[in-house]
């Protein structure tokens, strides 16, 4: 069994987050005595509808929409497929499909297996970023054809922490009758969100992100967006997703909303204070280091550097011996053996693309920690580069 | 995360007899910054071809460093004939074995080591004489051949964890699968565990080589007044034509080739051969 690590320094949360304890607090009734099926008619069972409804209200206040408009799913990945697939049943005469480079595997492998598992039946135009990993808006109006059933943008970029202007994108599709989806489970907790005021039809989040439980995912459906389910089975959210609700795990969302609702302007100003003086410190201390990604239009907890003629993976095992957790880019943490598809879409170089860490912080982190890593992560990188072939000195 | 054992642990967090030996008696150099990983290994062997001193600088992961630090152990007091008969499967016994996706880094080990004592001896690579099958990371037929033998491997997904070969764009599968096919002979059975083939269709290429052109070419000529366009991708051979400043310019030959085949071999296809229009 894995065991607690006393004195971590968790820089990684676009991984996944603690579960906040007031989450855990929240969750536990529901684990233990109330174990009853919201659907039920008998008043121990039906009670516990009350509690997702009001689970769902503060969802649906976290991001500017009304309760009806949310549907729980299991994981980002389910909202981000039954999204798409619900646009595509939707226009079935319509065979386009309109994306990123730089999107989550959640919605990349789908619209490759849309392409080659229908026999190409499907086509799919992705979108080109430049170096800063930025999507150009007149590519984008060029890409949207008459043909076009939906347009999935990521509203922030995992890796790079880059937001998109979904705004003016989801207007340009509207415009067009085209559907609109964003897999926002790198924003949604992070930054404000006022939907009832944008032209999105699907947005996906996911419990785990926001110092909620895994397991447990989200989809909002605009009102009025026509709706075609993914799981059918029994009548649970008004028959839009089958299943028996995952309570405690609801609950647990609906808290961690709300606690994110409360902490989203210290997440803006504190965090985001933290970031930069983590971003700024290293790139001045570490010669040959680049930030990867939008210097500003970005998540505020979110920076990706590059130490360039190291290997990631190399980086991440020394850091692990001082208890420091992030993310690498480079092909050798993935198993696979080719660096991360956002910063090769973003054209970073070799030399950068396989020494990139990304770090990405949460209202749990203090300064402490931050003094912490400009101080351990400089003398790591040296050690590597002495030992790189093809270092030659600052 | 890795499973990696106490051994590999401690050659990584300590590596022995990093560097490189002054006055080397054999030098050998593998891997590519693009690959992932790359290793220099240097030695200096007595006047009775003992080795007595070895060392080795390496960009890559944590088993990269390990399998590097444990060969200078391994060759450091053995005589150049015993050392040349390491093999890969030795490197990682060594180190108490090595997860299968990192294999290749105890054959990038063997493989330094081959072109260290070839250096040594005056010789010629045997391995570089073969035909590249995997233009990803250069892999040629004997590599493949070669590990297919002596690691006993069964399956194509085998094959790119031990040589890398098709671990980038995928398009050599068939030519591994038929590798493979040949060299463990009709009667074995061949596991096929391998995902949907990615290949790189001409039309993929070419649109692959027009985002290079557009994103990493253009800018750079642009600000000194010119511009480029694509005429034709035949197979390897990408023809260009210079624009504006560009036309007049006596570098324009350097430029193609150091410039924007250069870029396109990096960023596309590490076969392609650049040409201007006539």
């Amino acid at each position: 069994m894995a065991k607690v690590i006393d004195g971590i320094v968790y820089m990684d949360n676009n991984a996944t987050t603690m579960v906040a304890p007031e989450v855990v607090d929240a969750m536990l009734p529901y684990l233990r005595d109330l174990y009853g099926n919201p659907s039920s008619m008998h008043t121990f069972g039906g009670l516990i509808g009350q509690d997702v409804l009001e689970a769902r209200v503060k969802i649906a206040n976290l991001i500017g929409a009304t309760p009806e408009e949310i549907i729980f799913t299991s994981c980002g990945t389910e909202s981000d497929s039954t999204a798409i697939l619900s646009a595509l049943r939707t226009f079935p005469e319509k065979r386009h499909i309109v994306t990123t480079r730089v999107e989550h595997p959640a919605v990349k492998s789908l619209c490759e297996n849309l392409e080659t598992l229908t026999g190409h039946k499907y086509r799919v135009t992705r979108l080109k970023v430049d170096a800063e990993g930025m999507i150009d808006l007149a590519e984008y109006e060029d890409a949207l054809r008459e043909d076009t059933a939906v347009v999935s943008v990521m509203w922030a970029n995992n890796e790079t922490g880059n937001i998109y202007p979904i705004k003016k994108m989801a207007a340009m599709a509207r415009e067009r009758g085209i559907l609109f989806h964003t897999d926002a489970v790198q924003a949604v907790g992070k930054i404000p969100f006022d939907l009832k005021t944008l032209d999105i039809d699907f947005l996906s989040f996911s419990g785990h992100k926001l110092h909620g439980p895994k397991g447990i995912g989200g989809l909002y459906i605009k009102r009025g967006t026509r709706f075609v389910p993914f799981l059918t089975g029994g009548h649970q959210e008004h028959g839009r997703r089958g299943g028996t609700e995952n309570v405690a795990s609801i609950i647990g969302l609906g808290k961690a909303c709300e606690l994110a609702a409360e902490r989203m302007d210290e997440e803006n100003i504190r965090i985001k204070y933290l970031r930069d003086k983590l971003e700024e410190g290293l790139l001045s201390a570490v010669p040959k280091s680049r930030l990867n990604g939008h210097k500003t239009d970005r998540l505020p907890n979110t920076s990706n550097i590059s130490f360039e003629y190291v290997e990631g993976e190399a980086i991440l095992l020394h850091m692990n011996q001082h208890k420091i957790c992030a993310s690498s880019g480079s092909a050798c943490t993935s198993g696979s053996l080719e660096p991360s598809h956002v910063l090769r879409a973003m054209g970073v170089p070799f030399t950068a693309a396989h020494g990139s860490i990304r770090f990405s912080l949460s209202s749990y982190n203090c300064e402490e920690e931050i003094d912490y890593i400009i101080e351990k992560m400089p003398p790591i990188i040296e050690l590597l580069r002495e030992m790189s072939p093809f270092w030659k000195g600052n | 995360m890795w499973e990696y054992t106490d051994k590999v642990q401690q050659h990584f967090l300590n590596p022995q007899n990093v560097g490189e030996v002054e006055n080397a008696s054999g030098a050998g150099e593998v891997g590519s910054l693009s690959c992932g990983d790359a290793l220099k290994l240097t030695f200096k062997a007595d006047s009775n071809d003992i080795i007595v001193e070895a060392k080795f600088k390496t960009f890559g992961c944590a088993s990269a460093i390990a399998s590097s630090s444990v060969l200078t152990e391994m060759m450091i007091g053995i005589s150049v004939d015993t050392a040349s008969k390491i093999t890969n499967e030795d490197i990682a016994d060594a180190l108490g074995g090595l997860p299968k996706e990192k294999m290749h880094c105890s054959v990038m080990g063997r493989e330094a080591l081959e072109a260290a004592i070839a250096d040594y001896r005056g010789l010629k690579l045997p391995m570089a004489e073969g035909e590249i099958v995997c233009e990803c990371f250069g892999v040629t037929d004997l590599e493949i051949i070669r590990a297919v033998n002596e690691s006993n491997l069964r399956s194509v997904e085998e094959i790119t964890n031990f040589t890398k070969a098709g671990g980038g764009c995928g398009k050599c599968e068939d030519a591994l699968r038929e590798i493979l096919r040949k060299a463990v002979g009709k009667k074995a059975e061949i596991v096929s565990l391998d995902p949907l083939p990615k290949r790189m269709t001409a039309l993929q290429k070419i649109k692959k080589i027009e985002e290079v052109l557009e994103r990493e070419v253009r800018p750079g000529l642009k600000k000194d007044g010119g511009d480029i366009e694509l005429i034709d991708v035949d197979g390897d051979f990408v023809t260009v034509s210079l624009r504006g400043a560009c036309i007049s310019c006596k570098k324009s030959q350097t430029t193609i080739k150091e410039y924007v085949e250069k870029k396109l071999r990096e960023l596309v296809l590490d076969s392609l051969i650049v040409e201007e229009e006539n």
